[in-house]
């Protein structure tokens, strides 16, 4: 009779766990507003990254189509997976002397790990992180960014 | 057929493979399994499908840059394998990070852990056939991955903690932002146990399956809340605390059945005391500069370092070999789900393959760490 008895208690209390879960989930099924889902392409407008967020490096200009960049490489030596190279070449100042600025800063974006060593470690700060989290081209030769726009040249006052 | 050949293949083990792409092995992971029916009568792992030779890579690398590498070991406690490098570096530097690069730490290392046990009680429903634990699980997790990436910038790869200190100072909003965290989770948590835990089918396929004694947790290495499950007291955190453990109150989580409930148990209440740990620790960060001052070039005196943090798996290690180089002269990386897998033949021989799945999701094996 016992035996019984335990037997019967067990499927209720089987059954009752169950009512109990699906009271979670009916609680989510009668309650849509609380439905976090995010509708990703339709929201796209409205869609704000954290400013620390680090989508893509990039090399601020202002204006005038001026960069801080002075062509040091320091970047292309911390970087851990060959993702920067930095050309640089020798200008003539006006007095005379010889001074090297930058030529070409190429990133590749396909290589990049996103560890943040470039920025953190730029002594002129020249580089940051977009917001830009849309990342897919069609050619795999587009990841293969230049960072410094045309004819621009070195920000004053930056050495 | 004929009764002879019936005969043979009765006596004969049938091999199958699981995996390497199989839902539930949570990545590349290959199982060579020899059945007998149903029953499992040998495990033999195959490793090796994911494997990228970081230790290698680490030789050519400086230590700021190995950094990166360890995220990519077991990527859903990236912050703590960050953490083991780093305090390697710092003790062998007999360096003394400020006390408020501690207490970030030890915040961020918990909230990995919480996030990391969420993603396990994910798939640990889903390997049992509860999709809903998925979803529920995944939007909890959401709002940690949003702290991180309003501090930090990346939501899984973190690269935070560099040697000496973090990358970058905490947001404005971090305090308020975990308060708000631990209020809402605190009320749900409840919920994943009447999901879950108290669920009929769940406690079925759980208890009594997959027993592990301590003896064995002992013998194969297994460390973490695996081990904690058999009774075999392995926390780092109490046993050889760093960061700010000792000075925080919490409990070492400790099951003694063994068996595949007592290890899904520990993790439901390590994610509570990782709560309290952090509400412990939240209003009192001091003030002070969040990195100590560091060299730009690190070299490490000749000699061999060993550093061992609590991971959310178990015990990650790690260990280097300097010749007074700017790069280590060897680096070993001990990771807790290479050793859980080694039991995995221990555990589950003589079990019932469909219990294989449940066994398999309560050691909570990342592939990555396994194969490094």
């Amino acid at each position: 009779m016992r035996g019984f008895i335990n037997y019967l208690t067990g499927i209720v209390r089987g059954v009752w766990s169950l009512v109990l879960g699906m009271m979670v989930t009916g609680k989510y099924f009668f309650s849509p507003w609380k439905i976090v889902t995010q509708q990703y392409p339709e929201n796209r407008k409205k869609l704000v990254m954290y400013d620390r967020f680090r989508g893509e490096v990039i090399m601020p200009h202002n204006a005038n189509n001026e960069h801080k960049c002075t062509g040091c490489g320091i970047c292309e030596i911390n970087c851990p997976n060959g993702t920067i190279e930095v050309i640089s070449k020798q200008i003539l100042l006006d007095d005379g002397k010889k001074k090297r600025a930058l030529d070409k800063h190429i990133y590749r974006l396909g290589m990049c790990t996103f560890c943040a060593l470039c920025v953190k470690t730029c002594p002129s700060d020249a580089l940051t992180f977009s917001q830009e989290f849309e990342h897919a081209v069609f050619n795999r030769a587009q990841l293969n960014k230049i960072l410094n726009k045309e004819g621009s040249t070195l920000m004053k006052g930056v050495e | 057929m004929e009764e002879d050949v019936l005969l043979d293949l009765e006596k004969e083990e049938y091999i199958i493979n699981m995996g390497p792409q199989h839902p539930s092995t949570h990545g590349v992971l290959r199982l060579v399994l020899s059945l007998k029916g149903e029953i499992v009568k040998n495990i033999e792992p195959h490793c090796g499908y994911i494997h990228r030779g970081i230790e290698k890579m680490c030789e050519k690398l400086t230590y700021q840059q190995i950094i990166h590498l360890t995220d990519r070991l077991d990527y859903l406690s990236a912050m703590i394998n960050n953490e083991a490098v780093c305090l390697c570096v710092e003790n062998a530097l007999q360096i003394e990070v400020p006390e408020r690069v501690k207490y970030i730490r030890t915040i961020m290392d918990e909230l990995q852990r919480i996030a990391s046990h969420q993603l396990w009680w994910c798939s640990f429903g889903m390997d049992l056939g509860g999709l809903t634990c998925f979803f529920y699980g995944l939007r909890d997790r959401e709002k940690v991955l949003d702290i991180f990436e309003e501090s930090i910038g990346s939501r899984l790869i973190l690269s935070y903690y560099t040697p000496g200190g973090l990358m970058n100072d905490i947001h404005p909003n971090f305090q308020k932002n975990v308060k708000k965290f631990i209020k809402y989770f605190r009320k749900i948590l409840p919920e994943y146990d009447q999901l879950l835990t108290g669920n009929v089918i769940m406690q079925e396929r759980c208890k009594g399956v997959g027993f592990l004694s301590k003896e064995d947790a002992i013998n194969y290495g297994v460390t973490g809340p695996s081990g904690r499950g058999s009774g075999f007291s392995c926390d780092i955190r109490k046993h050889a605390p760093y960061g700010v453990y000792d000075k925080v109150d919490f409990k070492e989580i400790l099951f003694n059945e063994g068996d595949t409930f007592a290890r899904y148990q520990v993790r439901m209440f390590e994610m509570r005391e990782s709560m309290k740990i952090i509400e412990q620790l939240i209003d009192n960060i001091p003030e002070g500069d969040y990195t100590a001052k560091m060299k730009p070039i690190i070299k490490l005196p000749e000699g061999e370092y060993y550093q061992r943090v609590e991971a959310c798996r178990g015990e990650f290690g790690v260990y280097i070999e300097s010749k007074g180089e700017k790069y280590p002269y060897r680096l070993k990386l001990r990771s807790p789900n290479f050793s859980n897998l080694s039991a995995l033949n221990a555990i589950a021989k003589n079990q019932k393959i469909a219990d294989l799945v449940a066994i398999g999701a309560s050691l909570d094996y990342v592939i990555p760490d396994i194969d490094r």
